[in-house]
């Protein structure tokens, strides 16, 4: 009988933070710029630059710390990560290996109901390297030096994940709370977010740690999950079939579903690892720790048990307005202005959510003004235009940001709020559709909906309604 | 007097008074260099004559306006082949750096410039300041101008050189170990390591960058003061930069040493020091003491560890500071490689001499996993050490006096054949730069070949004007020192 495995996962997350210039020099971090034009003598590695740390990249370094129970070190220090390759100017990377920011902090996820807190082992900052491209035309290889020197922060965990769930819910959980501080926008498909994944697989029960492989290549949370189980399921093979496990980095291809290694032992670096001189030891005094504290804006948690206390919502509304920073700031804004949650709430997961499904965008990319949905709100409230008018509207405000009145003048939607008019036109139908008229008082009562509609068809869907059923129940007795 | 054996201050304010022109005082120098640079070699690279002419024009046109006002307007400078210099090739003396051309200026010759300076050249070193002769040159040798059979010292033996025999007025050099204050010594001149932190490292190419600091090389300590308070600056640029509240070294141009507190370490005139060198030394001493110092003998015994801490700690950093010369960017690429790492390798193993490629390896082993706690760590702990006791010898005396090094100049190629000797020349200079300390070297006499014997101050961190003060009353009371033979040769 074979026999019962577990599945023992730690990740080592590293997210490029936010900040407009880079982490030793006053270079552009901007994506997407030509070639080397965001660069300069430091990041480019020539002979006699200097590096000079960027003081946002330790504050928003300590803000994750911190949002995740970590212990921040006031005395820190930057390490010189010794390899050669063509993406690295100097053939070495500014890390922290002996003494990083942040050490010791947990993360608590939730999985079917159960709750479970991932220890967090340290988090470091560093700097990104340069890309590769290779020209097929020339048969060369190019480098772009223009993310070198991009901060990043690495959030190193310790082997608590038994599952793919608990990985998804854990990285979603770092995801929301880096987003909530700003520190970064967290996209896994852009790699400011980039996750490798250490697992070992070990008999039920067992104390001791199976050998791990390290996965790197991987490029959304789908993808993750795919690659946990088919790493897992070769692991379980290997055992199975008496073979051992070798220690190494892996690459997973997500199209055919399997790890292929990328370097074995043989040619295991030796980093040299030595404190960087030309680098002062990063010193947090206990004031620029707590002004980072004070500054903390709310989390997720926090957030939720506010929407709940100050707004009454329901929880699956404050479970997808919060879901994204953007969306809850979104609806914080709107509603600051029209003060009725559950106004705003409805339209954020009601029409929103539907165009950001048809449109098939990221929650990220909305991108319409608070005010403009606020006023929208407010027409409908005073009744200047109806409900249906309003998602139509509300369509051109999602899609090109328009001013809500400005366009329901434009295109003549306001409601036809005039009784007098409105009389008029509904006797002219109820003259012309005798026939509706007599069902309905045979006791039809359905037939008032036709009258309705034909009324509504001639005021070009302007009329309210409301007062259009009015009228007719008058009218008709 | 001829133009070229004044001092870079004297030359300075004949030009502001008009009575000599910066075209005629880079004519001079041209003209030494013409003389004497073929068989002295300081040079790496003397710039087009109409370059510096021209300079030369512009600088003559600020000083007429007004605009330039220092010391050093319009005096001509050579600056070592590690400092970068925007447009002008900058090599370290290194075959894998032959072609290199630099977009930007160092700071601290921004410095000069911006005061006035015009520069003639390059000048020579080690490879990579990793030496103490300017043998291990990728461009030959440089020859100590008082006897051409010697070395001229090193790392900065270009810079020494040119400055004793009159090829420029001033130099720049830079300090490691001992590479200003060791060739000042065995090129009669004045040499000063400043305190860490002092001299802006931007732009200079880093050999051990918790130990390389930029320094004068200069004819006297008076323009000592002059040149160190023109390249003193803060620099954001230079995040081991330090902001100091005196920037006024010329000030401590005071002849008085009375009640000056003098420490002399037993340790610094044991075994190995040449008795010429130690009876030169210690009458120097005696003439201070005459002057009013008080003298005390002191122990200072952690002088024997400084060696290995030193070349642990600067190999360590040298092999990660040149491990960007890699041949994919800029400088040197074999021409014959077959894929990346082959071309690294190719690239690096031509491109490198010797003694580079032995610190690269020293410094990889002691920062190898396994031994970095041995080695790196333990040497990191004795540099602490050797701080705590210059500190505690400074809670007593104003200033140490030791030799700058134990012998004069070596002949040519007896040092290269036995590096350990080599490495073991370093002693009297080493520790100051893992305590960080300022350090000047004076010419205080002649052996009897003729070379000269320098002697080295030491004052504690921030502490120049103290050693300007004193190398100043010495000077005073020692006279002016003897004329190098190869400036006599011109005249």
């Amino acid at each position: 009988m074979a026999k019962n495995y577990e599945t023992v996962i730690g990740l080592e997350v590293h997210v490029e933070l936010a900040t407009k210039t880079k982490i030793f020099c006053s270079c552009s971090t901007e994506f997407g710029g030509a070639p080397n034009t965001h660069t300069c003598p430091v990041c480019t590695g020539m002979p006699g630059s200097l590096p000079v740390l960027n003081k946002q990249v330790v504050e928003y370094a300590m803000a994750v710390g911190l949002a995740t129970n970590c212990t921040i070190t006031q005395n820190c220090k930057f390490d010189r990560k010794n390899y050669f390759y063509p993406d690295n100017p100097q053939n070495y990377q500014i890390s922290q290996l002996y003494l990083p920011i942040c050490r010791n902090g947990h993360v608590d996820i939730e999985v079917d109901g159960k709750e479970k807190a991932v220890r967090i082992h340290e988090i470091h900052m560093e700097e990104d390297a340069g890309k590769l491209i290779h020209d097929p035309v020339t048969d060369c290889s190019l480098v772009d030096f223009n993310r070198s020197g991009v901060p990043l922060i690495e959030i190193v965990s310790e082997p608590d994940m038994r599952s793919a769930e608990e990985v998804i819910a854990y990285l979603e959980k770092l995801r929301l709370i880096i987003q909530y501080l700003g520190a970064s926008d967290c996209k896994l498909q852009e790699g400011s977010m980039r996750a490798d994944v250490n697992l070992s697989v070990r008999e039920y029960g067992s104390k001791e740690f199976g050998t791990r492989t390290e996965m790197k290549n991987l490029n959304s949370f789908k993808a993750i999950a795919r690659a946990i189980e088919g790493e897992t399921e070769r692991q379980i093979d290997l055992l199975e079939e008496g073979k051992k496990v070798i220690q190494e980095t892996r690459r997973w291809d997500d199209e055919e579903e399997y790890s292929y290694p990328m370097r074995s032992k043989e040619d295991a670096q030796d980093y040299r690892y030595f404190p960087d001189p030309d680098l002062v030891p990063v010193v947090i005094s206990d004031e620029w720790l707590e002004d980072v504290r004070s500054r903390q804006p709310e989390l997720r948690d926090d957030k939720m048990l506010r929407y709940e206390e100050e707004f009454g919502l329901p929880e699956y509304d404050i479970e997808i307005l919060t879901g994204t920073k953007h969306l809850a700031d979104l609806f914080e804004a709107t509603n600051e202005i029209v003060k009725k949650p559950k106004e705003v709430s409805n339209w954020l997961m009601g029409e929103t959510m539907r165009l950001v499904k048809e449109q098939d965008m990221d929650i990220d990319e909305i991108s319409f003004s608070p005010k403009h949905l606020a006023a929208l709100i407010q027409m409908i409230d005073k009744g200047e235009i109806n409900r249906k008018v309003g998602k139509q509207v509300f369509e051109e405000v999602f899609k090109n940001d328009i001013e809500p009145a400005a366009y329901v003048e434009e295109h003549g939607l306001k409601s036809m709020n005039d009784e007098g008019a409105l009389r008029a036109t509904i006797e002219e139908i109820v003259a012309a559709n005798p026939k509706s008229v007599e069902d309905y008082h045979a006791g039809k009562k359905k037939a008032i909906g036709f009258l309705v509609g034909q009324t509504m068809r001639a005021t070009k869907g302007k009329a309210d309604p409301g007062m259009v059923n009015q009228i007719l129940k008058e009218i008709l007795g | 007097m001829s133009l070229f054996n004044m001092t870079a201050v004297e030359l300075g304010k004949k030009i502001k008074a008009g009575e000599i022109s910066v075209a005629q005082a880079c004519q001079a120098a041209l003209e030494q260099i013409k003389a004497t640079e073929k068989e002295l070699n300081c040079y790496v690279k003397v710039l087009d004559e109409n370059q510096i002419m021209e300079r030369a024009a512009k600088v003559q046109a600020q000083i007429d306006a007004g605009e330039l006002t220092g010391p050093l307007a319009g005096v001509p400078v050579a600056i070592k082949d590690n400092m970068c210099t925007e447009g002008i090739t900058t090599t370290c003396s290194s075959k894998i750096l032959y072609n290199f051309n630099p977009t930007f200026s160092s700071e601290a010759v921004l410095n000069l410039e911006r005061a006035g300076a015009v520069i003639l050249g390059k000048t020579n070193m080690d490879e990579f300041a990793m030496g103490s002769t300017t043998e291990t040159s990728y461009f030959g040798e440089t020859k100590n101008p008082w006897n051409t059979e010697h070395v001229p010292g090193g790392s900065s033996g270009g810079s020494a050189a040119a400055v004793a025999a009159g090829e420029c007025f001033y130099a720049l050099g830079s300090d490691t170990g001992g590479s200003i204050r060791q060739p000042a010594s065995f090129c009669g001149i004045v040499g000063m390591k400043p305190t860490y932190g002092t001299v802006s490292r931007y732009g200079l190419i880093a050999y051990g960058s918790s130990l390389d600091q930029i320094g004068p090389m200069t004819k006297d300590v008076t323009d000592c003061a002059a040149v160190l308070e023109t390249i003193a600056s803060y620099d954001s640029k230079d995040s081991t930069s330090f902001r100091r509240e005196d920037y006024d070294f010329t000030s401590a141009l005071v002849d008085d040493v009375k009640g000056l507190k003098i420490g002399i370490p037993k340790d610094y005139f044991g075994d190995g020091l040449d008795p010429e060198v130690r009876d030169a030394v210690l009458k120097a001493v005696k003439v201070l003491e005459e002057k009013g110092a008080i003298v005390e003998e002191f122990n200072l015994t952690m002088v024997p560890y400084a060696i290995p801490a030193y070349y642990v700690i600067a190999s360590a950093e040298a092999s990660s500071n040149l491990s960007r010369f890699d041949g994919v960017k800029y400088g040197y690429r074999s021409e014959d490689f077959n894929g990346l790492h082959n071309m690294y390798k190719k690239t690096r193993s031509e491109g490198f001499g010797a003694e580079v490629k032995r610190r690269i390896m020293l410094g990889s082993f002691v920062l190898s996993s396994g031994y970095y706690d041995a080695y790196y760590l333990k040497a990191l702990r004795t540099k602490a050490l050797i701080k705590q006791e210059f500190d505690q010898a400074f809670q007593k005396y104003d200033i140490i006096i030791g030799p700058a090094a134990p012998t004069t100049a070596p002949k040519l190629g007896a040092s290269l054949s036995d590096p350990l000797k080599m490495y073991l020349g370093d002693i009297y200079t080493i520790s100051v730069n893992l305590a960080g300390l300022p350090g000047i070297s004076v010419p205080c006499g002649r052996d009897k070949q003729g070379l000269p014997i320098g002697i080295q101050m030491l004052a504690d961190c921030f502490h120049e004007k103290t050693l300007i003060r004193a190398a100043y009353s010495y000077e005073q009371a020692r006279g002016a020192f003897d004329v190098c033979p190869a400036q006599k040769g011109v005249d």
